[in-house]
């Protein structure tokens, strides 16, 4: 009878697995759910996994209440499922008896959750309700079960409803492991610092050759040689993407371990002035002279940004859009230098590929590599900067 | 189905948890299935451990993960080197290698005689593959030690509790096999109980008062780091221990540094709030 909950689970977005609800069912048989407020809250802990998608499981959950009329039909399911009334779940014609009827419940169960996942691809939203499956509708619960008391089951149904959890949603196609996992690329082993670790194979080597007496070798340990600078476009146009950026800043931050990590942000375009925060305060800056000077070329640079400004900013003198820059430069000069200082340089634009069609994005385009700021187009955009020249 | 019989956690009287959690507790204990749990820095994550444990008259044993934690650590460690120094300059016995293998606190986890509560602390912190080497072991609660051709498994599953930062996402295989619950940040109510534990005896005009302050700080978000309940109560804990008189409250904020940790967080609040003159 709870069949229906998973599909509609599935059609809301909670990615939920066969394994986590078979786990659901055993929670149900151990006799853990007395009443609909745990079977939310029950429900909520085995098979969502992460509070971006309690927003989708409320409105799951709300959709699930409705279907079967209210929560008060629903408590009076449970009830009845407590009351042993396995077999109306149950295919016909098996019992439980025991762990052994358990274990089999719940193979049939997942063999009929595995037929129905294929036929359901149409994308209907209820299965079952022909009364021909076994874990269709409540129909098939035998008469007269009773439940005394009173239900509690309006609490669950309000708390679904108020969506309390609706902020947390994210309904990103990057998250931060992904990202991480991207920049994982970006390495380049080589054997730095003291002498501290132990070579054990030329160790064994050594000391075979020394007959026997101990002689152990050292070498210096492998660190990632990459050093990174990470420039990104902050406000105006990028606000869409801020929360995306802010995902890719700490994925760079926490996953990778590079010998020299400097981030800064600019507005629309580079110009004399980076700026050290994302609020861009004409106080808190450094400037891209000081950079060129003390940065050597091997630094690795991403940029992001949507690349997409009026015409001037790029091609004018005083042409940024924070008039305050008063740049003497053009923009797209500052953009040269800098692709003419470093050697491996990329851009990450967040904004759809489709979108490029902008006179300035094809400009940006012209001199750096542009890569879109998905999964695969930061693995390209990774193997860009590790390529030897 | 009958009930299997569990241990039945029903929250300690240091700590205060909602229902919801308590049931989340028993039914990750039942189906020995690790418990995940996720929120706010500041919202008691790390304390739940500690009150499973207590409530249920178990020893806790904390696995605390740092970047550098790799999973084998957890199981054992093949003190080789010592090994070797013994077998040139002392007079040991170093045919036995049990002698040298050192469990991890995964290891004594599974290898106590009874059973415990095995905290794995801030598992967001190591290296993006370290949640999918356990896999295995938090799966079948046993492992292989090659070295001695040894096999601990657990006599007793321990209760497992994984905190996490969130800093990093977690693998799904690893996600499948938790139960999950995510420790929203306590409303008015539940922070009153809360507070009420710490300090049985405050006034309630100062508690009143501070509530008030903090749910507004809260609310302003225009901090990078909102203040949660740990500075909250460090707060009352300084404001009670200053003699702070209740009607100071509504007028300006004392020892505001104890609630927001982060230096810019601290300047915005000076430039915009500070004098008394609330927006």
């Amino acid at each position: 009878m709870f069949t229906g909950f998973f599909y509609i689970l599935k059609n809301k977005g909670v990615p939920v697995s066969i394994t986590e609800w078979l786990t659901f069912v055993e929670a149900l048989s151990i006799g853990h759910v007395k009443d609909l407020d745990e079977f939310y809250t029950l429900a909520r802990a085995i098979l969502v996994k992460s509070e971006a998608h309690y927003d989708h499981y409320d409105c799951a959950f709300e959709e699930f209440i409705e279907g079967h009329g209210s929560a008060t039909v629903i408590s009076e399911q449970i009830a009845g499922w407590l009351k042993g009334q396995w077999e109306s779940i149950l295919p016909e014609g098996s019992s439980v008896e025991g762990e052994k009827g358990f274990e089999e419940l719940l193979r049939k169960l997942e063999e009929r959750l595995k037929e129905q996942t294929e036929q359901h691809d149409g994308g209907s939203k209820w299965i079952g309700r022909g009364g021909t499956s076994p874990f269709g509708h409540s129909g098939r619960h035998p008469n007269g079960i009773g439940i005394g008391g009173e239900s509690h089951g309006g609490h669950a149904a309000q708390l679904a409803r108020e969506r309390r959890f609706r902020n947390y949603r994210t309904d990103l196609t990057l998250d931060v492991r992904q990202m991480g996992l991207a920049m994982r690329g970006l390495r380049q082993l080589g054997r730095t610092g003291p002498e501290d670790e132990l070579a054990l194979p030329e160790s064994i080597e050594a000391t075979a050759a020394n007959a026997g007496d101990i002689s152990l070798i050292w070498r210096r340990r492998r660190k990632n040689a990459v050093k990174l600078l990470l420039l990104m476009d902050a406000g105006g146009s990028m606000d869409p993407f801020a929360s995306l950026c802010d995902q890719l800043f700490s994925a760079v931050h926490s996953t990778a371990h590079f010998r020299d990590f400097r981030s800064y942000y600019f507005h629309n375009c580079i110009y004399d002035d980076l700026y050290r925060d994302a609020e861009r305060r004409d106080t808190d800056t450094v400037s891209m002279e000081y950079l060129l000077r003390t940065l050597d070329p091997e630094y690795k640079v991403i940029l992001v940004g949507d690349a997409t400004m009026s015409p001037w900013e790029l091609s004018q003198k005083y042409g940024a859009i924070d008039f305050s820059q008063r740049n003497e430069e053009p923009g797209i000069v500052w953009l040269r230098k800098l692709a003419g200082h470093f050697t491996h340089c990329v851009w990450l634009n967040p904004a759809d590929s489709r979108s490029w069609i902008h006179p300035t994005v094809k400009a940006v385009g012209d001199i750096f590599p542009m890569f879109p700021l998905t999964i695969e187009g930061l693995g390209h955009a990774v193997k860009k900067l590790v390529v030897k020249k | 189905m009958s009930h299997r019989d569990f241990a039945q956690f029903t929250g300690s009287a240091d700590y205060v948890t909602s229902e919801a959690l308590r049931s989340i507790v028993n039914v990750s204990i039942s189906l020995s299935r690790p418990l995940l749990i996720r929120g706010e820095p500041g919202t008691g994550k790390t304390l739940l451990a500690h009150s499973i444990a207590r409530n249920l008259g178990k020893k806790l044993i904390t696995w605390n993960i740092k970047s550098t934690t790799k999973a084998q650590d957890g199981l054992y460690v093949y003190d080789t080197v010592q090994r070797l120094n013994d077998s040139r300059f002392a007079d040991q016995d170093v045919s036995d290698i049990k002698h040298y293998i050192h469990l991890g606190k995964l290891g004594q986890a599974f290898a106590s005689p009874e059973q415990v509560v095995l905290l794995i602390d801030e598992i967001d912190k190591a290296d993006i593959e370290f949640p999918n080497d356990l896999l295995n072991e938090l799966d079948e609660m046993k492992f292989h030690i090659p070295e001695t051709d040894e096999t601990v498994s657990a006599i007793h599953r321990p209760i497992a509790v994984i905190t996490s930062n969130a800093e990093k996402e977690l693998p799904d295989a690893f996600l499948r096999r938790c139960v999950f619950h995510y420790i929203e940040f306590p409303d008015p109510e539940l922070m009153e109980e809360i507070v009420r534990v710490h300090f049985p005896d405050i006034e309630s005009q100062l508690l009143r008062e501070a509530m008030k302050t903090f749910y507004a700080l809260r609310k302003t978000n225009e901090f990078r780091k909102k203040p949660s309940t740990s500075e909250l109560i460090d707060w009352i804990k300084v404001l009670i221990a200053g003699g702070i008189p209740v009607q100071t409250l509504s007028r300006q904020i004392p020892f505001v540094g104890t609630l927001l940790k982060k230096e810019a967080d601290y300047h915005h609040f000076s430039n915009n709030y500070a004098l008394g003159n609330r927006r």
